[in-house]
């Protein structure tokens, strides 16, 4: 098992370098930079002179090699460089907000799976009776709204309904719990709808497959009763493939977040992604690009290594 | 004439056995209707400002109510869905079109060249898929051709290729191993022959579930990009865009400005979804008998 | 002899001429306008307000944004300032005193003995000569945002410790506004000759209040500051200024979750603000110095005829959108190329006269179709490059839908600021919508914007030659006499709207919107000044 893990966690290195290199190439190729905003903005007036200086002052002059090479010394180092917009250092600024973003998707994750588990085995049962079709409504709604949108109807509710607006500025959870569920829960909800959708239906598939195996027909016909059919037997090799999809759509969920949080002001990761696309600040761009991305691999990993537990058959 | 017979028996068969693809495939095809006879279904200009009409709700008059500028959303929502249809199913085709090309060549060819090939859609595929179409969409600009930012449908295409191709690859693997290819292939038949006797038939059905899942996937990239103010621009009505900006200025005195749009992005967005999950159950033998 | 004859009064708007103006259909009992200026300025309390952006730097002489100012001015003192409840009255801010010669070629500051940076030290003349020396002969690696306004600035000396003296190059008619801008603050000469960005990353002013911290894009918060130099000043213990989007800052207005924006609400977003927080909300309304504007490429084919940049201007309703747009954009009033409102502004029955002007509409269309069709264009089609923001989007919207309405068809190509900008420097564009704002109304820094391009290459940018407009610019900048001056800047609009190398398409209005409680503010017609905070208390 060990093994397996070094080997798969080796396979990593060319495949982040590769992120690395696509990342960094697919930025540079925007035309224009963030100097021309940060000196612009708000009817400011400089020279070409005044650009070009900034422009040798962030190392935007350099040849692209060089800057790739100074980038990657850098991940290593674990020194990501200075946002170009603000001048701070790039971990600070994802480090401030990187908590949110997280915490609003283990909330999200959270909401979908207590969903999506009970949704999905339920539409399993009774397959195609009149609830699987619920289910199976309610699900495929679940990947059709906007996770955005749903956010915007949400707001749009409590403050019809209720005169209320959930806090928009942050609190830890830890400083007070209250206020910070209070913020965060609607964003989890809205994007946790779309995360149970997809997570139900799997289980939903899965589970249908898995009834039909040859072990469940033997269980059966030794008399098993249909109940523990189901929970010992069935659940039990129906989840491992759910696992996969709840890791990774947690991690496209932080992708997904970069939409939602613009709805409910979250000074998250996303936010603070489509500021730096709109800036062109490209140091932070292709740090939280690769950022996602490693977050991707990894829990990739860590599913793969689950898996690997508790199935003994893939470590090949 | 035979061959009508026998789709409209198997459209009928359809129906049958998948009431809920059905219904989504009429909801696509109502849409599509509106869509290419906009002129027809609404007599309104959807960029025409009416300062007389400003925010006012729904009515006889203007159905949906209409927006800030005193434009009609009815006529905004009819025109949307070609903005909608035509970039969703732009990108889904080239997205899917190239991904299964390279899905095919990947497994047919095997070796080091599918190796790299799957090296380099694993490194495509651990991008958030928001995430790629934004930067694509930022690095590439606009360029438009007929009123459709070409740029926008590449940018929602390159995240379905590395997707499709994955699916793709792997029908085509499971054909490729059969014997009867392996003895096609010591027969000396040509690899187009191959490829069009024996692997297209059998990747054919994952395609067009795919192509249709995709469909979905892309309208609702393309309404996330526009709301972001990164996809479709003002003037032109598009879904995504209804929603951004203004509209969450107007939560109290104009609900309708957001309701209408995301309804009409969620009803296509399901409708896609559940005639694609139809056509996948039809397809699968598993779930035929 | 004083150069500040203004005696303009402030336009913040009360709810008289709220209900004035047609276009603001609002529910009068929810403007309560707080009866402030009887009451006496309580000690104590923490402001909390809303930024939409976050600051690129923390050094005022190297940004244009409010983004900057509104966070970093409560920290900073400048030479003089704009009179608060006065406006455009200039008092002095660090200047005790000052005395100009009759040539108006030296100006002599006296400043307030013991101000304390907020290290403890005291500040000097030195102090302000070094700025000012940053400010118009920037060292390597600063850049000065706002050079040229020190252009006639030949020398700048210190007589003691307290004195500091400017002598000109020649006259300069905005040059008091100059020492009153809110960017020219005071740094420490000190702090500056060790390293001369030191106020990028680090906040160390005289201003009333000290920097606590900076969480980026979460919240700025500064402290009171006990050893500033004006007694009993500032009322308030604290700020916090809080970051986030235009749609969140309403909401949080409505819940009471903050208590001001200073940069400007829509006016639906007023409307539901008031709405939410009824006789606690008050709102201030003024034209902001700040206009839409469309440039043409004048050297290029369709726009090269004067015909033409004409009848798209005449086809514009610049009075329906000014009763329209301002129900749901920033976009407002009604103006030349100085602000309306401003002493410098042309009257209605002035207005009316020039090209698109005029109320007619009808008349106005036919008359523009005519123009097309003698130029040669009857079926014009152009595109016009435009920013992805607001209002400029709304802006674009209207122009649309108007230029529709004589037949001529116009892609609206919205581009990011940096696209925007290469257009402008590259003159790669057929039509481009602008805005243009200063911190004054002074006619020299804002008529810059339509002088011949060889003139200001940077803002001059509709690639026009006109050497008549440029004459009439030079003359009003070194006319002293206000009277006069005004005669000229007419002149000068006339014959640019006569021209219509650029056109105005309606000036920004600023709505201003807190809580009742918070007083003391001075509502202005820009954004950028009144944000010290030295005067705001919490009733």
């Amino acid at each position: 098992m060990i093994r397996y893990a070094l080997n798969r966690i080796a396979l990593m290195i060319p495949t982040l370098l590769g992120i690395a290199l696509i990342t960094f190439v697919m930025i540079r190729i925007v035309p224009g930079d963030v100097v021309e905003l940060k000196m612009r903005s708000d009817g400011g007036r400089v020279t070409q002179q005044q650009i070009n200086d900034e422009r040798t002052r962030l190392g935007l002059d350099k040849p692209l090699p060089e800057q790739f090479y100074v980038w990657m010394k850098g991940l290593v180092t674990l020194d990501f460089g200075n946002s170009m917009w603000t001048g701070r250092p790039v971990a600070q600024e994802i480090g401030g907000r990187i908590g949110l973003s997280i915490q609003v998707a283990i909330m999200a994750a959270l909401v979908a799976v207590l969903i999506a588990v009970p949704l999905g085995t339920i539409a399993a049962l009774f397959r195609d009776s009149p609830i699987d079709y619920l289910v199976r409504i309610i699900t495929i709604a679940g990947l059709a709204v906007p996770s955005f949108w749903l956010g915007m109807i949400i707001i749009l509710v409590l403050l019809t309904f209720f005169k209320w607006s959930p806090p928009v500025t942050y609190v830890s959870i830890f400083e007070d719990p209250v206020k910070n569920l209070s913020q965060l829960i609607w964003p989890s909800l809205a994007v946790g709808y779309r995360y149970a959708a997809v997570v139900a239906r799997m289980i939903r598939s899965s589970i249908i497959e898995v009834m039909q195996e040859d072990y469940i027909r033997t269980a059966r016909a030794k008399g098993v009763g249909e109940f523990m059919v189901v929970f010992k037997h069935a659940m039990r090799n129906a989840l491992l493939p759910a696992i996969t999809i709840i890791g990774l759509e947690f991690a496209f969920l932080i992708g997904g977040l970069v939409v939602t949080e613009q709805v409910f002001n979250l000074n998250g990761i996303g936010r603070l992604f489509v500021d730096a696309v709109i800036r062109n600040d490209f140091i932070l761009i292709q740090t939280i690009v690769f950022l996602l991305a490693i977050i991707f691999v990894s829990v990739n990993l860590i599913v793969d290594l689950i898996y690997g537990l508790l199935d003994p058959r893939t470590r090949m | 004439m035979a061959m009508l017979t026998r789709l409209l028996k198997n459209a009928l068969l359809f129906c049958r056995l998948q009431p809920l693809g059905a219904l989504g495939l009429l909801i696509i095809v109502v849409m599509a209707s509106c869509a290419v006879l906009a002129e027809q279904v609404t007599f309104y200009n959807p960029e025409a400002v009416d300062f007389g009409a400003m925010l006012t709700g729904p009515s006889a008059e203007h159905p949906f109510g209409t927006d800030s500028f005193g434009r009609d959303i009815f006529t905004r929502i009819v025109y949307g869905a070609r903005t909608a249809l035509t970039i969703g199913f732009l990108s889904s085709m080239i997205g899917c079109h190239i991904g299964a090309a390279i899905g095919i060549a990947s497994a047919y060819h095997g070796g080091w060249v599918d190796l790299v090939l799957q090296r380099f859609i694993d490194i495509i595929l651990s991008f958030p898929i928001v995430v790629l179409a934004l930067v694509v969409v930022a690095v590439m600009g606009k360029t438009m051709v007929l009123g459709i930012d070409l740029n926008l449908v590449f940018a929602i295409a390159i995240p379905i290729i590395p997707r499709s191709c994955r699916v793709i690859r792997a029908a085509t693997l499971s054909i490729r191993t059969q014997p009867y290819v392996d003895a096609a292939r010591a027969g000396g038949y040509s690899t187009v022959y191959i490829l069009l006797r024996y692997i297209a038939p059998n990747v054919i059905a994952p395609f067009l579930v795919l192509l249709t899942a995709y469909i979905a996937q892309a309208i609702l990239l393309e309404a996330s990009l526009s709301f972001l103010g990164l996809g479709v621009t003002e003037p032109k009505p598009a879904w995504g865009l209804m929603l951004a900006g203004d509209s969450a200025n107007f939560y109290n005195e104009a609900p309708w400005m957001i309701l209408f749009p995301g309804l009409a992005i969620s009803l296509s967005v399901f409708a896609f979804n559940l005639f694609g999950d139809s056509l996948r159950d039809w397809f699968d033998p598993k779930y035929r008998n | 002899m004083a150069l500040d004859t203004r005696n303009e009064t402030i336009h913040s708007m009360t709810r008289r001429t709220a209900l004035l103006m047609p276009a603001l259909a609002l529910g009068s009992h929810a403007l309560a306008q707080g009866a402030g200026a009887t009451d006496k300025p309580q000690r104590g309390g923490t402001l909390s307000y809303a930024v939409t952006a976050e600051p690129p730097t923390y050094d005022l002489h190297q940004t244009a944004t409010f983004a900057v100012m509104h966070r970093l001015s409560p920290h900073y003192s400048t030479l003089l300032a704009y009179e608060p409840g006065k406006y455009p009255n200039i008092i002095g801010d660090l200047a005790q005193s000052w005395t100009i010669s009759p040539d108006l070629l030296t100006y002599t500051f006296k400043l307030h003995p013991n101000v304390k940076f907020h290290d403890g030290t005291t500040l000097t003349a030195e102090d302000v000569r070094v700025s000012y020396e940053r400010l118009r002969n920037p060292p390597k690696g600063v850049s000065s945002f706002r050079q040229p306004s020190f252009a006639q600035i030949k020398s700048i000396e210190t007589q003691d410790s307290l004195t500091v003296v400017f002598r000109m190059v020649k006259v300069d008619a905005s040059i008091m506004d100059t020492f009153a801008s809110p960017w020219n603050s005071i740094f420490s000469a000190e702090k500056l000759k060790a390293d001369p960005t030191f106020p990028v990353k680090n906040v160390m002013g005289t201003g009333p209040f000290k920097f606590v911290e900076h969480v980026a894009g979460s919240h700025w918060v500064g402290e009171r500051f006990n050893d500033y130099f004006k007694a009993g000043k500032p009322y308030l213990d604290g700020f916090r200024a809080i970051t986030m989007t235009p749609s969140a800052m309403v909401n949080a207005m409505a819940g009471k979750q903050i208590m001001a924006e200073f940069r400007g609400f829509t006016p639906n977003e007023r409307d539901r603000i008031v709405k939410a927080l009824g006789a606690d909300a008050q709102t201030h309304e003024s034209p902001w110095m700040l206009h839409m504007l469309m440039n043409f490429n004048c050297e290029k084919k369709p726009f090269d005829d004067p015909r033409v940049r004409r009848a798209v201007s005449l086809a514009i309703d610049r009075w329906g959108g000014s009763a329209n747009l301002s129900k749901v954009s920033q976009l407002g009033s009604i103006g030349g190329l100085v602000r309306p409102g401003s002493k410098w502004a042309a009257s209605e029955a002035e207005m009316v006269q020039w090209p698109g002007y005029g109320r007619d509409m009808a008349a106005n269309r036919a008359e523009a179709k005519r123009l097309l069709k003698e130029a040669g264009y009857e079926n014009l089609s152009f595109t016009m490059i435009n920013r992805n923001q607001q209002p400029y989007i709304t802006a674009g919207v209207f122009i649309i839908d108007q230029l529709r309405q004589i037949g001529v068809k116009v892609e609206d190509k919205q581009v990011e600021i940096a696209a925007w900008y290469s257009a402008q420097t590259s003159g790669n564009f057929e039509a481009l919508l602008d805005s243009f704002t200063q911190f004054s109304d002074d006619p020299t820094n804002v008529l810059v914007k339509y002088i011949s391009t060889d003139r200001a290459p940077d803002v001059a940018i509709q690639r026009a030659i006109d050497r008549e407009l440029d004459s009439l610019f030079d003359r009003q900048a070194e006319m002293v006499d206000p009277v006069e001056r005004k005669k000229l800047v007419r002149q000068f609009e006339n014959r640019l709207l006569d021209q219509a190398y650029a056109i105005p398409i309606l000036w920004w209005q600023r709505i201003v919107v807190m809580e009742t409680r918070v007083q003391g503010w001075t509502m202005s017609p820009t954004h950028m000044i009144y944000q010290d905070l030295a005067d705001i208390w919490l009733k």
